[in-house]
C-alpha cells in the first residue's frame, strides 16, 4: 500500500512497495501524460516534480515516498496549457513527435524556478532530458521566451501595484 | 485513434475480399462511387460537416515530422477552405484494402510523406471543391462559373447570396467526382507554404496526447517479452514456477519458440515477473559473432573479385594505374540504433471473429500484412487502428515485429486485449539496426589535381536482404548506392568524374538491418564527402573550389553549396580556433549542403560552435516544419558521429539503454542556420536529406582544426588531439 499526494489529491494504492512511482502514476492512477523511456533515469521522459524538484519517476520505489510530498505530473502543472513554459511551447511549435515533451516540460518548468532567468549554461546543465526527435534548440528558445514573458508579465503586475 | 475508431466503418466488408492482394499501386483521382449513402464523404480525402469543420484524411503518418499538418495544408489549400476549422483522421488498412486502395500507399518512410502523395490529395482536394461548387450552383440555380470560393464559403457575387460548405456537403457528396481537375500554381498559395502552426501541438503540452503505450481498453492485460539475446537461437527450456506465483501474473508463455512472454494485470508486474523466470537460451550458430569477425567479413570485401555494380564510367583501373597522384583510405560506419523515444509496443485482441490491433506504425498496411498470417484469420476480419507514434526513424517501417508478438499472445487469450510493451532492453538489443558498412575509395588525380578516377569499393549489409530478399534485383540491393546513383530522384552522384566506379561486395552479418533515417545516405555521404575533402587536401586545393570545378553539370548540387559556402562566410576568417568543413550530398529527391564551423581544445574536446545548413526540396510546404526537420536531422545525424554505436560480442548487441547507448543532448547541440532554398520544379523529401550532410560536414571541419583524418567513427572511441 502506498499513499500519494499527486496533483494535489491523495491516492491510496495498492502495489507492491518496490513499484517506481512512473508505474503507479501510469498504471495505477491511470495519468499516462508522464512516460517510459527508459526505466533507468537516463532519458528523462518521465520527470514529475517532487515538491517543486524535477524526478525521474522511473527510479524510485513508491515506499520512498509519503503523502506530505507534493508530486505533480503534467497533467496538473497547469489547468488549461496556461504555465509560461507550456505557452512558449505552443508559440514556438516545440514539440515533433511530443513524447518526450511531458519530460521537458516539467523539467523547463522547475528549471525556470530555480533560475527565472537562465543563461545557456544552466540550461545546458538543467535540460539534460533525451529528445530523439531532436527539438533541443527550440526548447531552448522556449525556455528563454518564457523567462522573458514570465518577467514581463512580473514587472506589468508590478506596475499595475505601483 | 479515437478518429480512426469513429470512423464510419461504412463499405467495410464489400469488395474486401476482392481487394486482398492489396499491394496494386494504380491510384487516380479518388471517385464518388466509393462513398455511399447519405454522407459528408465528398471524397476519400475530404469530409464537410454540417457545421462546416472540414475533416482530412491523412493516408500516411504523423510521427513528428509535421506530414499531417502538411497534408491537411495541402488538401486545405485546393479546397480553399478555412483552415481555422480544419482537423484530420487516420483512414484504417483494412477500409483501403476494402475500398480497393483509394487512399493509396500507407508507408511513410523515405521522406515520402508529402512528396509521394502530394499530386494525388491535392486533386482530392480540388475535386472536392468543384463538387462543393456544383452542388451550390444547383441549389441557388446559377451557373457554377459565377460562384466563388474563400475559407469554405461559395459566394454569388452578382446576387449577393453565399452558402457554407457545411450546407451543401450531403448534396456534394451526392455528385460524381469530376474527371480532370486542375491545381493551383504554387504561387498563388495561401495556406500551403506558410510557416501556420502544427495542428497537434496543443496536445503535446499536457499529457493528453495518447500514444500507443498509453492505450487502454475494459479488461485489457499487459504483456513483457524477452526475445532470444542472439539472433536465431531459441527458448531451450524455462522456469517460470516462481513467477508463476506472483501477484497479477495470468499466463507464462513461448512464442515463435525465441522468446519468453508474461502476461499480468499491469506491465511492471508482468516485467517483474519475467525477470524472475530462468530461462535457457539454445544460442545457435551465431553465437561466436563479435564486432571484431563482423569487421573482419567486411573487410575482405573490400577487395573481393565479386561485387554489383551501381555506377560506372569510363575506366576506372587504367585511370588509378595512370594517375599522377593515388589517393587512398578506408572508412567505416558501425551499427546503429533507432532509439525512438517510445519504445515497440502494440496492444491486440484477438476472437474467432476478429483481431483488432491498435499500434504506433509507419506503414499500416504492412502492420496488417503481418497481423493476418499471425492471428490464423482472412485479411477482412482484422484491422489495424493507428496511434500516435513516440519516433519513427524507419523503425516502426522496418519490421512490425512487435505487432506479430502482440498478436500471438492475444490469441492465447481470446477476446482478451493485451498490450505487449517492449521495455527499452528488449528493444534495444532487438532492432533493426542501420546496416554496418566499409568502404574502400582509390582516387586518381592527374599533374594538375584534377580527379581522373575514383573507385568506391563498398562492402557490408543489404537492407534488403535482411527485411526483403524478394526485392533485391537480380541479387543486388540498390540502395546501397543511395545519394551515388547516376541519376534519379534517389541521389544522384553530384560530381563529373570522367572515370567512376562504384560498387558493393554484399557481407550480411546476422543482425537484421533496417531502414534508419537517411539509411544508406549517412554513410555514402560520409565516405564521399570526406574523400573528395582528401583528394582536395591531396590536391593541395581548397575543399569548396575543388567541389565546384567538378560540379558544372548539377547545378542543383551546386546552388546549395554555394549557399552554405555564401551564407557560412567561407574563406572569411573565422574566431580564433575555429574551423570550418563542407559537405554536399543529394537524396530523397533534395538536394542538401552545410558547413560546420568546430574548434577542438588541446584536450581533444570537440565543439560544434555553428550549423549552415541549405535545402533545394522543390517547393516548401509549412517552411518553419521545414526548418524543425533540418534542425532534428542534424540532432540524429551528429548524434550518430558523436556516439552512435552498437557493438557485438558473444553474438548479442552489448548496448542495452541510454545509459550504454548514448545520444545526443542538449548542452552538445549547435545552433543550425536553416536556408530553405526552394527552387521549385520538383517535390523532395525534407525528413531526412539533411542529416546526410552532418556528419561529413563536422569531420571534415575537425580534419581542418586537428590535421586528422577519422575514418572508423564513432568520435566517442576516438582521439581528437591536433596530430
Ligand atoms: S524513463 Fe525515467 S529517466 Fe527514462
Ligand atoms: S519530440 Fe520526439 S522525442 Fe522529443
Amino acid at each position: 500500500m502506498a499513499r500519494l499526494n499527486i496533483n494535489g489529491k491523495i491516492h491510496n494504492i495498492d502495489v507492491e512497495p518496490d513499484t517506481p512511482l512512473l508505474w503507479a502514476i501510469r498504471e495505477q492512477i491511470g495519468l499516462t501524460g508522464t512516460k517510459y523511456g527508459c526505466g533507468v533515469a537516463a532519458c528523462g521522459a518521465c520527470t514529475v516534480h517532487v515538491d517543486g524538484v524535477p524526478t525521474r519517476s522511473c527510479s524510485l520505489p513508491v515506499s520512498s515516498f509519503t503523502e506530505k510530498q507534493k508530486i505533480v505530473t503534467i497533467e496538473g502543472l497547469s489547468k488549461t496549457v496556461t504555465h509560461p513554459i507550456q505557452q512558449a511551447w505552443l508559440e514556438l511549435d516545440v514539440p515533433q513527435c511530443g513524447y518526450c515533451q511531458s519530460g521537458q516540460i516539467m523539467a523547463a518548468a522547475a528549471l525556470l524556478v530555480k533560475h527565472p532567468e537562465p543563461t545557456d549554461a544552466q540550461i545546458n546543465e538543467e535540460m539534460s532530458n533525451i529528445c530523439r526527435c531532436g527539438t533541443y534548440n527550440r526548447i531552448r528558445a522556449g525556455v528563454k521566451l518564457a523567462a522573458k514573458n514570465a518577467k514581463a508579465k512580473k514587472s506589468n503586475t508590478k506596475a499595475q501595484r505601483a | 485513434m479515437t478518429i480512426a475508431q469513429k470512423l464510419s466503418r461504412r463499405g467495410f466488408l464489400a469488395g474486401a475480399a476482392a481487394a486482398t492482394g492489396g499491394l496494386s499501386i494504380g491510384f487516380h483521382i479518388p471517385t464518388a462511387e466509393a462513398a455511399v449513402g447519405d454522407t459528408p464523404e465528398i471524397n476519400a480525402w475530404v469530409v464537410v460537416k454540417p457545421n462546416n469543420t472540414v475533416v482530412v484524411r491523412v493516408a500516411r503518418v504523423e510521427m513528428g515530422q509535421g506530414t499531417l499538418t502538411g497534408l491537411a495544408q495541402l488538401v486545405a489549400e485546393e479546397l480553399d477552405a478555412d483552415w481555422s476549422k480544419v482537423t484530420t483522421e487516420y483512414p484504417t488498412p483494412g477500409q483501403n484494402v476494402a475500398r480497393k486502395r483509394i487512399w493509396g500507399d500507407f508507408q511513410t518512410a523515405g521522406s515520402r510523406g508529402i512528396r509521394g502523395s502530394e499530386d494525388y490529395v491535392r486533386k482530392g482536394g480540388a475535386a472536392a471543391r468543384i463538387m462543393l461548387m456544383q452542388a451550390a450552383a444547383n441549389q441557388l440555380k446559377v451557373p457554377v462559373a459565377e460562384l466563388t470560393t474563400s475559407k469554405s464559403v461559395i459566394t454569388h457575387k452578382a446576387s449577393g447570396r453565399s452558402l457554407r460548405y457545411g450546407q451543401v456537403a450531403l448534396a456534394a457528396a451526392k455528385l460524381e467526382a469530376p474527371k480532370d481537375v486542375k491545381i493551383k500554381d504554387p504561387k498563388d498559395w495561401t495556406i500551403a507554404g506558410k510557416p501556420l502552426p502544427r495542428l497537434d501541438t496543443k496536445m503535446k503540452l499536457d499529457g493528453s496526447q495518447i500514444y500507443s503505450i498509453d492505450y487502454k481498453m475494459p479488461g485489457m492485460l499487459n504483456a513483457a517479452i524477452k526475445e532470444t539475446p542472439v539472433p536465431g537461437g531459441k527458448v531451450k527450456s524455462f522456469d517460470a514456477a516462481k513467477a508463476e506465483k506472483m501477484r497479477g501474473v495470468k499466463k507464462v508463455l513461448v512464442i515463435d519458440g525465441n522468446a519468453v512472454v508474461v502476461v499480468a494485470d499491469t506491465w511492471y508486474r508482468a516485467k517483474t515477473a519475467l525477470d524472475a523466470v530462468n530461462i535457457i537460451w539454445d544460442e545457435g550458430a551465431n553465437a561466436s559473432v563479435s564486432t571484431a569477425s563482423i569487421k573482419a567479413m567486411l573487410t575482405e570485401g573490400l577487395d573481393a573479385k565479386q561485387a554489383f555494380v551501381g555506377n560506372k564510367k569510363g575506366d576506372v583501373e587504367t585511370a588509378i594505374a595512370g594517375a599522377t597522384k593515388k589517393v587512398e583510405a578506408v572508412y567505416r560506419f558501425p551499427y546503429q540504433h533507432h532509439m525512438t523515444m517510445e519504445p515497440m509496443n502494440a496492444t491486440a485482441q484477438w476472437t474467432p471473429e476478429k483481431c483488432m490491433v491498435w499500434t504506433s506504425t509507419q506503414n499500416a498496411e504492412a502492420a496488417l500484412a503481418t497481423v493476418v498470417p499471425a492471428s490464423g484469420l482472412p485479411i477482412e476480419k482484422c484491422d489495424v487502428i493507428r496511434m500516435n507514434l513516440g519516433g519513427g526513424f524507419g523503425r516502426r517501417s522496418s519490421s512490425h515485429d512487435y505487432v506479430r508478438q502482440a498478436v500471438l499472445v492475444a490469441k492465447e487469450m481470446p477476446g482478451t486485449p493485451v498490450k505487449l510493451i517492449w521495455s527499452r532492453e528488449q528493444d534495444v538489443t532487438h532492432g533493426t539496426y542501420h546496416p554496418t558498412t566499409m568502404c574502400k575509395l582509390t582516387g586518381a588525380l592527374d599533374d594538375k589535381g584534377n580527379v581522373v578516377g575514383l573507385h568506391m569499393r563498398i562492402s557490408g549489409q543489404s537492407i534488403l536482404a535482411g527485411l526483403r530478399p524478394e526485392a533485391l534485383v537480380e541479387g543486388r540491393d540498390p540502395g546501397t548506392f543511395q545519394g551515388l546513383n547516376a541519376q534519379g530522384p534517389e541521389g544522384q552522384f553530384g560530381y563529373d568524374i570522367p572515370n567512376l566506379l562504384v560498387d558493393h561486395a554484399m557481407r550480411n552479418p546476422p543482425f537484421r538491418p533496417g531502414f534508419w533515417r537517411g539509411v544508406n545516405n549517412n554513410q555514402n555521404a560520409i565516405y564521399l564527402e570526406c574523400f573528395i575533402d582528401e583528394m582536395a587536401h591531396a590536391a593541395g586545393q581548397d575543399p569548396l573550389e575543388f567541389r565546384r570545378k567538378m560540379m558544372k553539370n548539377y547545378p542543383k548540387h551546386l546552388a546549395v553549396l554555394n549557399t552554405v559556402a555564401e551564407k557560412a562566410g567561407w574563406g572569411k576568417p573565422t574566431a580564433p580556433g575555429v574551423f570550418r568543413g563542407i559537405s554536399q550530398h543529394m537524396g530523397y529527391g533534395s538536394y542538401v549542403a552545410a558547413v560546420a564551423e568546430v574548434s577542438v581544445s588541446d584536450k581533444g574536446a570537440l565543439k560544434i560552435h555553428r550549423i549552415v545548413a541549405a535545402t533545394d526540396c522543390g517547393h516548401v510546404v509549412n517552411p518553419q516544419q521545414v526548418a524543425a526537420q533540418i534542425e532534428g536531422s542534424f540532432a540524429y545525424g551528429l548524434s550518430a558521429l558523436l556516439y552512435g554505436e552498437m557493438t557485438v560480442k558473444n553474438g548479442r548487441m552489448e548496448q542495452e539503454n541510454f545509459d550504454t547507448y548514448e545520444v545526443m543532448k542538449m548542452a552538445e547541440m549547435p545552433p543550425v542556420e536553416s536556408y530553405p532554398v526552394p527552387s521549385g520544379g520538383f517535390w523532395g523529401g525534407v525528413g531526412e536529406p539533411t542529416i546526410f550532410v552532418a556528419a561529413p560536414a563536422v569531420l571534415n571541419a575537425i580534419f581542418a582544426a586537428t590535421g586528422k583524418r577519422l575514418r572508423d567513427v564513432p568520435l566517442k572511441n576516438l582521439d581528437l588531439r591536433k596530430a
